[in-house]
């Protein structure tokens, strides 16, 4: 701008508002209040996960591992293993593990995303008398254990189970088998199927929530300002609705994304030998193998794994803010 | 006022006997209008008089239950909005936020199909209309409220519209603003030629902006006309009330020529400079703006006719022009406006004086509905 621009008297306004609700606001306690969850989880994850990356760079021992410092003859030695993380790379199973988990949570996530978005926006448009009962509905499932409706998910899908017989009689198996989603018609249980079918059914609220929130508060004038300007419902659709919806969607996909990485029941209950996933190697070198430093290395990498996409997320959410602003 | 359009120009839009209604309530109730090419419109209610409705049904948000609306000779039942020739701008603007300003712009020309070398080229004709050019690559969040709408406007004019539709176009703006935005939206209307249909509750914007009013009450129109038409010549109590400050006083039409009538009230009797068709004895109400009334100490000239005596309750000052309110003996209230033309005036009345009030035998309407 030619002229410099006066402070911007918005800006100005909104900082006296917010002096101004200082003194209205409880006169302390709001340190202890921010300060106890950080504490905790400080106390019960920060300390931990430094304990689980200090077993990581250490040898095992035969019972336990041993400690990174030794005081032996008047010398004290530090002694860090890096050759766990190192495995981890070189060794296809290691590798091969975490590109799966990937794999399924990518897919499981996408398939939510299918699923979950037009349920959302239904949800959203629905009348608002109906809502809530809609909502609720979609927070039925988790008035029953977990464990229990993964369970009932075996008894549905192995041979005579009704999922079963409705996906083997309509011939469905056949397609799923071209897809690679399960081995050979017929035989729908511990298979990749069953084990993204699982997910996606447990985790499916965990996306219908955050993109109804974000669906439901978004002015529909601008839908009918875009039908004035030439879009069709469908393209108004994509053009706005979608692209207004995206923090939703990136909101749903992480609370999807991120537990599918580190599942461990459902692949358990519902996979088969060819889905091992990442918590099924962490245990398996923990109770089988009695290896605690690669155990610790494969869970600490797969932390890191998960707090890249978290990251982003975070960083994405600061600039919606600054926009909303 | 009439546009001085041909007569084929006169009903480029046309409503004709439209009904919208919801759930048994009938927002808009036979209305039926036409609008000139080139003319600025303005439908004004309050709130809820169905005149948003109207605009939405011209806009195809909404769906008539009966009538025709025809542009340019092109009936727009069945056409969906997206389909209609017309644009419309939306009360506070509803640009769309993850799109920066040109984008905003550029939406609808890209929807047409319109190459993009085309677009870029016409959104830059646009933000140098609504002087916007340095604001191109912000988002709509990161402006004024008066540059958003702008930007509104310019979205909504990019087309090339045949019918530009305003809803509520300064509600969002405060006093000062909208004021001087007035002027700025007329003469960009004006500068593009683009024939306008506004929906507005603010009397104030309606007179200054549009060429043409319809005044809206209850899904009806009640009276449409030039602002001075409205004004100077209600045809309703509604409207007389509606539009500006008016005094209304109750009588008995007494006699009735084609020149003049004499109307007689509890304070006074009227002599009106105009002829009604109605029958001697019926009751109507005779309505006199404040500024056209007289105040003084003394009687005037001819008390038979057109003049009160009364006493000053109220006194308010307004800087250029004062206002009384006179108690007439049947305890009536009548108000009365003075522009100050001189700084002092020796006889100024004040609370409690004794005062008279008169007027001319064209001052006053009188109004049989």
């Amino acid at each position: 701008m030619a002229t410099p621009a006066p402070a911007d008297p918005a800006a100005a306004a909104a900082a006296k508002h917010r002096v101004g609700l200082r003194r209205l606001r409880l006169p302390s306690g709001r340190a202890a209040v921010i300060g106890v969850p950080y504490v905790w989880l400080l106390a019960f994850f920060l300390l931990p996960f430094a304990v689980v990356v200090k077993i990581a760079v250490s040898q095992m021992g035969t019972v336990q591992p041993e400690d990174l410092l030794t005081w032996a003859d008047g010398q004290l030695t530090l002694r860090l293993t890096f050759g766990h993380f190192g495995l981890i790379f070189t060794d296809p199973l290691y590798v091969g593990t975490y590109l799966r988990s990937v794999q399924y949570a990518a897919l499981t996530t996408v398939l939510c995303l299918l699923i979950g978005y037009p349920f959302a926006y239904f949800m959203a448009r629905a009348r608002a008398a109906v809502q809530p009962v809609l909502l609720m509905l979609v927070m039925l499932p988790f008035w029953t254990s977990f464990l229990l409706r993964t369970y009932a998910w075996k008894g549905l899908l192995t041979a005579n189970g009704w999922a079963h017989d409705v996906i083997v009689g309509s011939g469905l198996d056949h397609v799923l088998a071209a897809l690679g989603l399960i081995a050979t018609p017929g035989q729908l249980m511990n298979t990749p199927f069953s084990l993204v079918l699982g997910m996606t059914y447990t985790y499916l609220p965990f996306m219908v929530l955050p993109l109804y929130g974000n669906l439901a508060k978004m002015d529909l004038r601008l839908l009918e300002a875009a039908q004035d300007l030439g879009a069709t419902p469908w393209v108004a659709f994509w053009r706005v609705t979608v692209p207004l919806s995206k923090a939703g969607i990136i909101a749903g996909s992480m609370l999807v994304f991120i537990p599918c990485i580190g599942e461990f029941v459902i692949p358990e209950l519902l996979g088969g030998p060819e889905t091992m996933m990442i918590g099924r190697v962490i245990w398996d070198e923990l109770f089988a193998n009695n290896d605690w430093p690669m155990a610790s290395a494969v869970a600490g990498l797969m932390i890191l794994l998960i707090i890249v996409p978290i990251a982003l997320f975070q960083k994405y959410q600061a600039q919606a803010q600054e926009q909303r602003r | 006022m009439s546009t001085g359009a041909p007569a084929a120009e006169r009903g480029f839009l046309r409503i004709e006997d439209v009904v919208k209604e919801f759930d048994g309530y009938r927002a808009v109730d036979h209305v039926s209008l036409e609008i000139a090419k080139g003319e600025i419109f303005a439908l004004l209610g309050s709130s809820g008089c169905g005149k948003s409705t109207l605009l939405r049904l011209v806009a195809g948000f909404e769906t008539p239950c009966s009538g025709r609306i025809v542009l340019a000779g092109q009936d727009l039942g069945g056409l969906p909005p997206y389909q209609r020739p017309l644009n419309m701008m939306f009360q506070s603007y509803a640009l769309f936020p993850h799109l920066t300003v040109a984008d905003n712009i550029a939406f609808g020309l890209k929807r047409a199909g319109m190459p993009a070398a085309q677009v870029a080229e016409r959104v830059d004709a646009m933000l140098r209309l609504v002087q916007l050019s340095k604001f191109a690559q912000r988002k709509p969040h990161q402006l004024s409220g008066g540059q958003q709408q702008r930007v509104a406007l310019a979205r909504s004019l990019a087309r090339q519209p045949q019918l530009l539709l305003l809803d509520e176009p300064l509600g969002a703006l405060d006093k000062k603003l909208r004021e001087q935005t007035q002027i700025e939206l007329v003469n960009i209307i004006e500068q593009v030629g683009v024939t306008c249909m506004m929906v507005t509750h603010d009397q104030e914007e309606a007179m200054t902006m549009a060429s043409r009013i319809a005044v809206m009450s209850e899904g009806r129109l009640l009276q449409v006309g030039s602002p001075g038409e409205i004004y100077e010549t209600p045809s309703s109590r509604f409207v007389a009330d509606f539009i500006g400050n008016v005094n209304l006083m109750d009588g008995r039409l007494e006699v009735d020529e084609h020149d003049h009538c004499i109307v007689a009230c509890a304070d006074c009797r009227h002599y009106v400079g105009h002829g009604i068709t109605g029958s001697e004895g019926m009751p109507v109400s005779v309505a006199i703006r404040p500024e056209k009334i007289h105040v003084s100490r003394q009687p005037p000239a001819d008390t038979q006719f057109n003049a009160v005596r009364g006493r000053v309750r109220e006194k308010s000052y307004f800087g250029s022009f004062t206002v009384y309110h006179l108690v007439l003996d049947s305890g009536a209230t009548l108000k009365v406006s003075q522009s100050n033309v001189q700084r002092h005036r020796d006889d100024e009345l004040t609370w409690g004086d004794e005062a008279w009030a008169h007027w001319s035998r064209s001052a006053h309407v009188v109004l049989t509905q």
